[in-house]
């Protein structure tokens, strides 16, 4: 058992039944963490593999597809089993359990501030309004891992377009439902609930920008932010706000969570980029989850071509 | 306490397994798939959390042989102190062997850049050489500089709840995030070390013996005298 086994040489989700494959490839990793070697690998095999859960249909048929770098999905257990949403826990192993039973419906999203048209859309007539596409988006946490998922939405500007912001909006603000009841991490007071978000006009017009209703060819599930998210690929995951109730046009940068909470750690913009520093985790590689190695990290998440032009003659370091 | 004495031989072996159990239980972990998608970081945090308590173990041993007046605590003492070093060190390997895969043109950067690696690592550093010196060979040869030398330790335990403080997520100095683990750690770990400024240890050892008789007074205090010199 050494730490550089290749992933690549056992890459076989073409072959192998998702599920079971998942378990191979965990275990894999499990042992490689330990080069405590052949006494422990020995171990190994008397450890009953657990019973594998069966896929919904839509996910088994997305098995094989790839991003356009070539790079696998990651595993739907992973994507939809391994998630930061403070407002649940801190745990991301916990929070699809404490979020099982959250009420997506009713629910509505007041679309407002700087509009000519300000509208609240009830969540099943915003789901219908647009065509979905499906989107296959790596997504970079800024706790230097990553994944590759399948998305299904259809792009912000649409729904921008359509209450037609005044002149005066240069940012769209975001805010996630605050409801305690139902997410108990929201009574953690060192966190300034609700969660609010933000993107400049351009960066909210941006074909990337995905208001995201499904995941894995299937209603978005509530541990990925249903019923409404956004998904800004080039961006770190933080920023990619779920479970939204509100969108308001505004004038100024708003203030957001995360810089809120760390400003010296999380600032507005939050794009991908290997050349700045984070005090904590490298931004200069990732592990992608269910990888053992690890790789290095693309600037604005290997989206360059589609957003770079936005931030021309900015100071990214300082602008981070 | 004098019932303990007899049966320290059951506290040492409880020790052995309670230092023991997260291991086990982590290898476990790790070989079954329960150690999240993202093993390594959780490996990494686990072995973290041990070492920390188990620095604040070892810390405790000698207030509570001062305090409470069991002696046999400062014999624990050594043994929590490797346990705590070979827990820092698996979190070490699991950076530098599991993680980065020994890759050094990703690792030192790192190094250079992380403020809680130049705090964590000197702390380590203490931790190695501690553990170098722990046997009677080097008790020996060091003599008088072997008690300065391990007097490193309160400095190590300030550097690793500043490495602590400075990788959660959020911000420790104002409250912000995940703070109540680095909060936690340094109230436990800071009253260990505040119960040792001598001035406090005598002050608070005078209160305890106030309410007992004058004669008894007399008669306790030489071995309490002797405690403080000798720990
Ligand atoms: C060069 C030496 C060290 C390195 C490279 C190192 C590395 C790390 C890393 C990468 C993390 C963050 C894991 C994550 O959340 O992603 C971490 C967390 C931590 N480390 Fe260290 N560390 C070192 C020394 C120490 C020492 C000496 C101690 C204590 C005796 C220690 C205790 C902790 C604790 C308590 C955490 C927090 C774990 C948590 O989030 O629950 N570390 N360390």
């Amino acid at each position: 058992m050494s730490t550089n086994w290749k992933p690549d040489k056992i890459r076989s989700s073409d072959i192998t039944p998702e599920a079971v494959y998942l378990n191979r490839r965990q275990f894999m990793k499990g042992a490689a963490v330990f080069a405590a070697g052949a006494v422990l690998a020995a171990c190994a095999p008397q450890i009953a593999p657990q019973a594998p859960t069966p896929l919904p249909a839509e996910v088994g048929a997305m098995a094989g597809q790839k991003d356009e770098l070539g790079d696998p999905l990651t595993v739907y257990a992973a994507v939809t089993g391994y998630n930061n949403y403070y407002e649940f826990t801190q745990s991301k192993e916990g929070v699809a359990g404490l979020a099982h039973d959250f009420k997506t419906r009713p629910w509505t999203v007041a679309v407002g501030g700087l509009v000519n048209k300000p509208h609240t859309y009830d969540i099943d007539e915003l789901i219908k309004r647009f065509p979905v596409q499906e989107r296959i988006y790596r997504l970079r946490c800024v706790e230097g891992w990553s994944m590759v998922i399948p998305w299904r939405g259809f792009p912000l500007k649409q729904l921008l377009a359509e209450v037609e912001p005044t002149n005066a909006a240069k940012y769209v603000r975001f805010q996630t439902i605050l409801d305690p009841q139902q997410m108990p991490g929201q009574s953690d007071p060192s966190f300034p609930w609700p969660y609010t978000e933000g993107l400049r006009m351009d960066e909210a017009q941006n074909d990337l920008t995905l208001l995201t209703t499904g995941v894995y060819g299937q209603d978005l599930l509530p541990q990925n932010g249903a019923p409404i998210r956004i998904v800004t690929p080039w961006k770190y995951g933080f920023k990619s706000v779920k479970a939204i109730v509100k969108i308001d046009l505004v004038a100024d940068q708003p203030s957001t969570l995360w810089p809120l909470t760390a400003p010296d750690e999380y600032g507005f913009y939050a794009n991908v980029n290997p050349n700045v520093p984070h005090p904590r985790w490298s931004q200069s590689t990732e592990r992608r989850i269910g990888d053992a190695d690890r790789r290095p990290t693309l600037l604005f998440n290997g989206y360059a071509d589609q957003v770079a032009s936005m931030y021309a003659g900015m100071d990214l370091h300082a602008n981070f | 306490m004098k019932y303990l004495k007899t049966r320290f031989q059951w506290i040492r072996w409880a020790v052995h397994i309670g230092a023991l159990l997260p291991l086990v239980v982590l290898i476990v972990d790790a070989l079954s798939n329960h150690l999240t998608f993202n093993p390594i970081q959780a490996a990494t945090q686990r072995t973290g959390d041990t070492a920390i308590i188990l620095l604040g173990l070892s810390l405790a041993c000698s207030p509570i042989s001062t305090y409470l007046n069991w002696k046999d605590a400062v014999r624990l003492r050594r043994t929590l102190g490797l346990y705590t070093f070979i827990y820092a060190a698996i979190h070490l390997w699991l950076f530098v062997g599991a993680d980065y895969g020994y890759q050094f043109n990703y690792i030192v950067p790192e190094f250079l850049q992380k403020y809680y690696l130049w705090v964590g690592l000197p702390a380590f550093i203490i931790l190695l050489a501690l553990a170098a010196t722990s046997f009677r060979g080097a008790m020996r040869w060091l003599g008088k500089r072997w008690k300065r030398l391990h007097r490193l330790i309160y400095l190590g335990a300030i550097l690793a709840m500043l490495h602590l403080a400075l990788v959660i997520k959020g911000d420790a100095l104002r409250l912000s995030g995940d703070a109540w683990k680095p909060l936690l750690a340094g109230i436990i770990i800071g009253t260990l070390l505040i119960l040792r400024v001598p001035r406090l240890r005598r002050a608070l050892l005078s209160l305890r013996h106030k309410p007992v008789a004058p004669a008894a007074v007399q008669l306790a205090s030489p071995p309490a005298e002797s405690t403080l010199v000798k720990n």
